[in-house]
């Protein structure tokens, strides 16, 4: 048992490699690299005008809808990958009840398809 | 790798974790200095010039130049920019690419991590870069770097569902997310690999992981005609490097992810080839899974955004739900 936990020392372990590479190298990089600020530098880049506004703008709502149908599929998902695993051991029932579950979910996205939630028609 | 998982832990075997994951993280810096001069190589042959050929022999030492140029380069933050989250960005991206590594296994000793639940792991560390760019997208304040990060993310999550819903007929064909189990599940024979059995699964599965790549058709996110380069337009020197690199770790992971799910793992094509051992079939396999990757760049234009995402939700996830069903009628019929 006390062995199982050294897989995820080494996930530890790639996790805390996977942040030193990216700190050090910034790090090392500050003794590299020039530091002359200008206030042209510094602004927001638009193509060479001065920026309009404000830079945080507004944007289409399909972003969030599409968000939505996301976090309901991807739940999806999580039920479909414990299913998956035990499948050979599971009977005819079960293949059933996931076909019911799923089909719920279609009339959704059947749903979302028909009030062109799906359709994209500007950025 | 194998045998020293299975000792319990002591300070000496940290110590030999933590060198073999530091080699790992050199043998993938390698991969992508050099996954990168192929790339540029490769598209070149194909475009019918030559490509970088000037620093170095064979021009191979271009992308060590051009990484020591960007740690060279001065580092700006826009005024306008929320500077905590714009530091933070770079790195989440990079973070999650890196760790997803871990379960990925090379023969059957040699592997990182021997997780249970590793593709499942794999999965979902792997949606965190989304997260990076949207973050990296807003804290700059721009507005092409936010619509950028918009486009890319709702991509990513748009293709993510199919993504990890044409792997589910593997998981069931194999009855363990074990990414080593799925390898052993795999037969001799290169028809009996889950590319040929799963083959609407196999194909969804490329089409969304280039698009969770990033990569030509599906590189909309950095169309440099429409939003300048995307989410990272306000990034230079290494930030930029960064998100780069993240790219290019994904293609790394992701040709490894294929090899090992669909492609055999370290199998032989066929078990009298067995005198070759599995991992140079590993690297076989995953060289020719990253020059398909850049042959599809070479070879299609750029899909439109309204293209992008029916195909993602009207074409792509049903069929993957019909591909597990369909996995499920002929496990009952066949198998059991």
């Amino acid at each position: 048992m006390e062995t199982y936990a050294n897989n995820y020392v080494m996930v530890a372990i790639f996790l805390l490699l996977g942040i030193f590479l990216p700190v050090a190298a910034l790090a090392a990089g500050r003794l590299l690299r020039p530091h002359r600020p200008s206030g042209a530098k510094l602004t927001t880049y638009e193509s060479g005008n001065d920026p309009v506004g404000e830079g945080q703008v507004q944007f289409n709502i399909r972003y969030y809808l599409f968000a939505l149908m996301f976090v309901i599929f991807d739940v999806e998902t999580v039920f479909l990958y414990p299913w998956a695993v035990a499948y050979r051991q599971l009977g005819l029932f079960v293949l059933v009840e996931m076909l019911i579950f799923v089909a719920l979910l279609l009339v959704g996205l059947l749903y979302a398809w028909k009030k062109k939630v799906l359709k994209w028609d500007s950025i | 790798m194998g045998d020293l998982l299975r000792e319990p832990l002591t300070a000496g075997n940290a110590l030999l974790f933590l060198l073999a994951a530091a080699g790992l993280l050199l043998i993938v810096l390698g991969f992508v200095t050099y996954a990168i001069y192929f790339e540029r190589r490769v598209i070149g042959w194909m475009q019918l010039r030559v490509g970088p050929n000037r620093v170095g022999p064979l021009g191979l030492l271009q992308t060590v130049a051009d990484i020591f140029k960007l740690l060279i380069k001065e580092d700006t933050i826009p005024r306008k920019a929320d500077r905590a989250l714009f530091v933070l960005a770079p790195v989440l991206a990079y973070v999650p690419a890196f760790a997803v590594l871990a379960v990925i296994p090379y023969t059957s000793g040699l592997y990182f991590a021997d997780l249970n639940v590793g593709l499942l792991y794999y999965v979902a560390l792997s949606s965190m870069t989304t997260l990076a760019i949207v973050l990296g997208g807003w804290a700059s304040n721009n507005k092409y770097a936010l619509l950028g990060g918009m486009r890319s993310a709702a991509q990513m999550i748009s293709y993510e569902v199919p993504l990890v819903m044409s792997v589910v007929g593997v998981v069931m064909l194999s009855g363990s997310m074990n990414l080593r189990s799925i390898v052993a599940a795999q037969g001799d024979w290169f028809w009996q690999w889950h590319f040929l059995p799963q083959l609407i699964g196999f194909a969804i599965f490329v089409v969304a992981s280039v698009s969770e790549l990033n990569r030509t058709p599906f590189d909309l996110p950095e169309a440099e005609s429409e939003l300048v380069a995307g989410y990272h337009v306000e990034y230079s020197g290494f930030r930029f490097a960064f998100f780069m690199l993240t790219e290019y770790v994904y293609v790394y992971a992701i040709a490894a992810l294929t090899t090992v799910l669909f492609l055999g793992g370290w199998h032989p094509p066929a078990p009298f080839l067995d005198i070759v051992p599995g991992l140079i079939w590993f690297v076989l396999k995953f060289a020719l899974v990253v020059f398909v990757l850049f042959w599809l760049r070479a070879t299609f234009p750029r899909l439109r955004v309204d293209q992008l995402m029916g195909f993602g939700w009207k074409v792509l996830l049903p069929l993957a739900l019909l591909n597990i069903f369909v996995t499920a009628a002929y496990m009952e019929l066949w198998i059991k």
